[in-house]
């Protein structure tokens, strides 16, 4: 706080810390209501700011709608798949950029960065027809391959600098007392890596778990829940969206409360 | 070490391979779908695309809206982070709540806004509390483009204000403070060494921001769908439509084609126009 | 226990040389510095030495070995880092006992050797904390026994001492060289610090362009440096360079003359300490611009002629700035420099 602050000045600074908190909060609060009021409160008029009847009911029934439960489970699928693809393929990458001087470490990087350029969902048109001859398409699999399209760059950029953060003495240290280069990668860099490469992962997931349009594109039955609510976004009420709606917002946003020291680091990092 | 020099490139050939198969190829699928008409090459599905009754609409709309979107981001993101940096105690309990839009999904935030704006919604009931309305009102229809317009902006505002403000704070924490005081030293005003020192030296970092942001941003979709349905084309949802309910993949990947060639001309003048100079990199 | 022997060792990244043809042997038990500037090759050569390091030719034989090919584990070294390179992630204890339990060796000799490291180091009281929790002198310790915990053949130390402040240093010095000697380790160390080499090392290594300029015992090197650059970077104040121009056998510095080894251009190289500073006209002439009492003594700074000089005199001596004075040196402890090759001259 600068304390060359007047007290006036001081009062207009916190009010419209308080506005942005506000106008930040009460979305997501007004969404939940909505989802937990169920169709009587959607249709309250005038509303108030407090739900007049609170229960989990609304959310249930929600739930319950055919092809909720098999949406989510596809979502969670294809989410948990992006992470291990991105993390398994984005870490060796990130560590070698890392770590080795080597020809052509620019060009991938490049080629990294290229997919800034572009947005990316869009290929799941091309992909779609791919998908279908080699029977990828509408699974939550073939999902999780166009998604870590999505969270690779990313994965590789952050592993980089997390594995940069590492003092390659350390590893170093571990050679000369014994340990051979992959064994030296597990008991040394893994361990101080993992704090980093679990964010990474957590990051990967909310990616895939918040995608809609390749999603959508890429299933017809098997819908992740993104592209489920979608789908049926026309012929639904309004309090079962705002029930979706907020079944989105929830993991990721507690996903990311667990997350959020490595926040800076991680989007620091990819948006430089 | 005794350098195997295949090391490396063992390393990152997993990424390559995937990304070559991934992205390049359906990079190269997409022009090559869009060009292919009944016998052979053609500007057909361009023709069909250009040709379509939502067309112009669409490209209006997606440019309206991400060129009105964008600069108020990057504004309110600006305002926010500098305001991060002046708070003491509780600034990490604020900064927590103002990125949480980060970990949203578009469609969530669409229908998140849908609860404020639909006809019986939260922004209705103030206003007839105000007494500025009789009753319920529908706004997000075609009768009323600019309130459905405005709608889908605070949606987009609201949703992804929080990438710009994370990647502006991290970009500040780059900057040694000493640059501010040394200013400070020599009597220039707050607003002076916001304009002065920390928005040069930021540079990097709105660069970096506003090509994130001005390619999803033409990417937009998800949020015009859950408040406006199909009453507000957009270049993405065209794309979405042809593929899905018209089953013409050809038009869409002409669509699809467009967007990209807009967003890599719009990366490419960020890169040109602001450009750091290496001698003047922090 | 084992001897080093490096054999016309080089190494060059692309087309820059950081080593040429360096040659060196280590006895079994002896303590050698690598002592030259930063840039000199000196760390190269010890993380070739290590197995860190590729060689662009030449052998490195340990104990008899040729270990070129070898990885650093199977080398049977111990290296302590500059930064200590002292594993975050695992206490005190499970740091010295890593590379015994790498090498699979009972738990109670493990515990046996890292208790008798600790005690070594004088930090058995630190055993169960973590890395984080400690100074950086503690640290250190912690580096060295658990380079010492696993009773290298030899042992390779880049830089240890450089993180520490001044006083801490001084310390470290003095418990290093008493748990080297007890241990008897064949030990390569480099670094930058004339005085921490000079203490330390039983010979030392004088390392510049990568090339090693001379090498020997301490006290011989400061005394007769081998070359001009050996005789600037021993020493504080460093070696004074005079040039001036001999015949008949005799150098003449103003009007003072001295014994020099050839005719023709020469150049003089003396010490702060082997000169007395005496009345104007009984030595070299010497213009005083800046006196600084240091306590032990007065460091001059000034000039003869136009060639900068700096002397000592006593910290009684009443020399004001600007005063003119001789310089007596003692002539059994002068150096003299070919000016174009820089290597000694030894008198005829």
């Amino acid at each position: 706080m600068n304390p060359a602050m007047t007290p006036v000045r001081r009062l207009l600074f916190w009010t419209l810390v308080a506005v942005l908190l506000l106008w930040v909060l009460l979305p997501i609060w007004l969404v939940a209501m909505g989802a937990f009021g169920g169709r009587a409160a959607v249709f309250q008029w005038p509303k108030s700011l407090l739900p007049a009847s609170l229960s989990f009911d609304h959310m249930a029934a929600f739930l319950a709608v055919e092809g909720v439960a098999n949406a989510f489970l596809n979502s969670v699928i294809a989410a948990a798949v992006t992470v291990v693809l991105s993390v398994a393929l984005g870490a060796p990458a990130g560590y070698a950029l890392a770590r080795y001087a080597f020809r052509g470490a620019d060009a991938f990087k490049l080629l990294v960065l290229l997919t800034r350029a572009f947005p990316l969902a869009i290929l799941a048109l091309p992909l779609a027809v791919g998908f279908i001859r080699i029977g990828l398409y509408d699974s939550p699999f073939g999902v999780a391959l166009m998604h870590t399209v999505l969270a690779l760059p990313f994965a590789v950029l952050v592993t980089q600098s997390l594995f940069m953060g590492i003092p390659r003495e350390l590893e170093e240290a571990a050679w000369v007392f014994g340990c051979s280069p992959v064994q030296a990668f597990f008991r040394v860099v893994m361990p101080l890596a993992l704090p980093g490469l679990a964010a990474t992962a957590i990051f990967a997931f909310v990616i895939s778990w918040n995608e809609v349009f390749a999603a959508s594109v890429l299933t017809v039955r098997e819908r992740t829940l993104t592209a489920y609510l979608l789908a049926v976004l026309s012929e639904s009420p309004l309090h079962t969206r705002f029930a979706g709606g907020l079944l989105l917002i929830l993991p990721s946003v507690l996903f990311v409360f667990a997350v959020r020291k490595w926040l800076f680091t991680v989007w620091g990092i990819s948006g430089r | 070490m005794a350098p195997k020099p295949w090391v490396p490139y063992l390393l990152i050939a997993p990424a390559v391979l995937f990304l070559g198969a991934l992205f390049l190829l359906p990079l190269v699928q997409t022009l090559v779908l869009s060009l292919q008409g009944e016998g052979g090459l053609s500007f057909a599905n361009y023709a069909r695309m250009l040709g379509d009754l939502n067309f112009a609409d669409a490209l209006r709309n997606t440019f309206l809206l991400t060129l009105v979107v964008v600069p108020v981001q990057i504004a309110l993101a600006l305002l926010m982070a500098t305001m991060i940096a002046r708070i003491g105690a509780g600034r990490d309990l604020v900064l927590w709540v103002w990125v949480i839009p980060l970990a949203i999904s578009d469609l969530a935030a669409g229908l998140a806004w849908l609860a404020i704006l639909q006809s019986t919604g939260y922004l209705n009931s103030v206003l007839f509390a105000l007494g500025l309305l009789d009753g319920p009102t529908p706004w997000l229809t075609q009768e009323t483009p600019v309130v459905l317009f405005i709608g889908i902006a605070l949606a987009e505002i609201w949703r992804a204000t929080a990438i710009v403000l994370v990647i502006l704070v991290a970009g500040m924490q780059l900057i040694p403070k000493e640059f501010g005081e040394a200013a400070e030293v020599f009597g220039a005003s707050p607003w002076q060494r916001f304009r002065r020192v920390t928005l040069p030296l930021l540079k990097p970092s709105i660069q970096s921001a506003l090509i994130l942001r001005t390619v999803l941003a033409f990417e937009v979709f998800a949020v015009v769908y859950a408040l406006g349905g199909r009453n507000f084309p957009v270049l993405v949802g065209e794309a979405y439509v042809w593929q899905g309910e018209n089953q013409n993949t050809g038009v869409a990947a002409a669509y699809a084609a467009l967007i990209m060639l807009i967003s890599m001309l719009a990366t490419f003048v960020y890169l040109r126009v602001l450009r750091t100079p290496r001698e003047q990199m922090a | 226990m084992a001897d080093i022997l490096i054999d016309r060792v080089a190494k060059s990244f692309g087309a820059a040389r950081a080593l040429a043809e360096v040659s060196l042997q280590v006895a079994d038990g002896e303590f050698v510095a690598l002592l030259g500037p930063s840039g000199c090759g000196k760390t190269t050569l010890l993380r070739i030495v290590a197995g860190l390091e590729t060689a662009s030719g030449g052998r490195v034989v340990i104990g008899g070995r040729d270990v070129g090919a070898l990885p650093p584990r199977a080398r049977g070294i111990a290296m302590v880092f500059q930064n200590y390179a002292v594993f975050p992630h695992m206490t005190v204890a499970d740091n010295i006992g890593f590379g015994l339990r790498m090498q699979k060796r009972p738990v109670e000799e493990v515990a046996r050797q890292v208790g008798r490291a600790a005690e070594m180091l004088r930090i058995s009281h630190l055993l169960d904390r973590w890395p984080a929790r400690l100074s950086g002198g503690q640290r250190q310790r912690v580096a060295v026994a658990r380079a010492l915990a696993v009773q290298p053949a030899v042992l390779l130390m880049d830089e240890p001492l450089s993180n520490l402040d001044a006083l801490l240093r001084l310390e470290m010095r003095a418990d290093l060289k008493a748990v080297l000697r007890e241990a008897g380790t064949t030990t390569l160390y480099v670094t930058h610090d004339q005085t921490e080499a000079m203490g330390l090392a039983d010979r030392i290594a004088v390392m510049h362009g990568g090339v090693i300029e001379q090498i020997g015992a301490p006290g011989a090197i400061y005394a007769r440096p081998a070359t001009r650059f050996v005789g600037g970077f021993l020493g504080s104040p460093p070696m004074n360079f005079l040039l001036c121009s001999a015949s008949g056998g005799r150098a003449a510095i103003g009007d003072f003359a001295l014994a020099a080894p050839q005719d023709g251009a020469v150049m003089l190289g003396l010490r702060a300490e082997d000169a007395v500073p005496v009345g104007a006209a009984e030595g070299i002439p010497f213009d005083v611009r800046v006196v600084e009492p240091m306590g032990a003594h007065l460091l001059l700074t000034g000039a003869v002629g136009d060639q900068p000089l700096r002397a000592i005199a006593p910290p009684d001596a009443a020399i004001a700035p600007g005063a003119r004075i001789g310089l007596r040196p003692d002539p059994a402890r002068l150096s003299w420099f070919d000016p174009e090759t820089g290597r000694r001259l030894e008198a005829a």
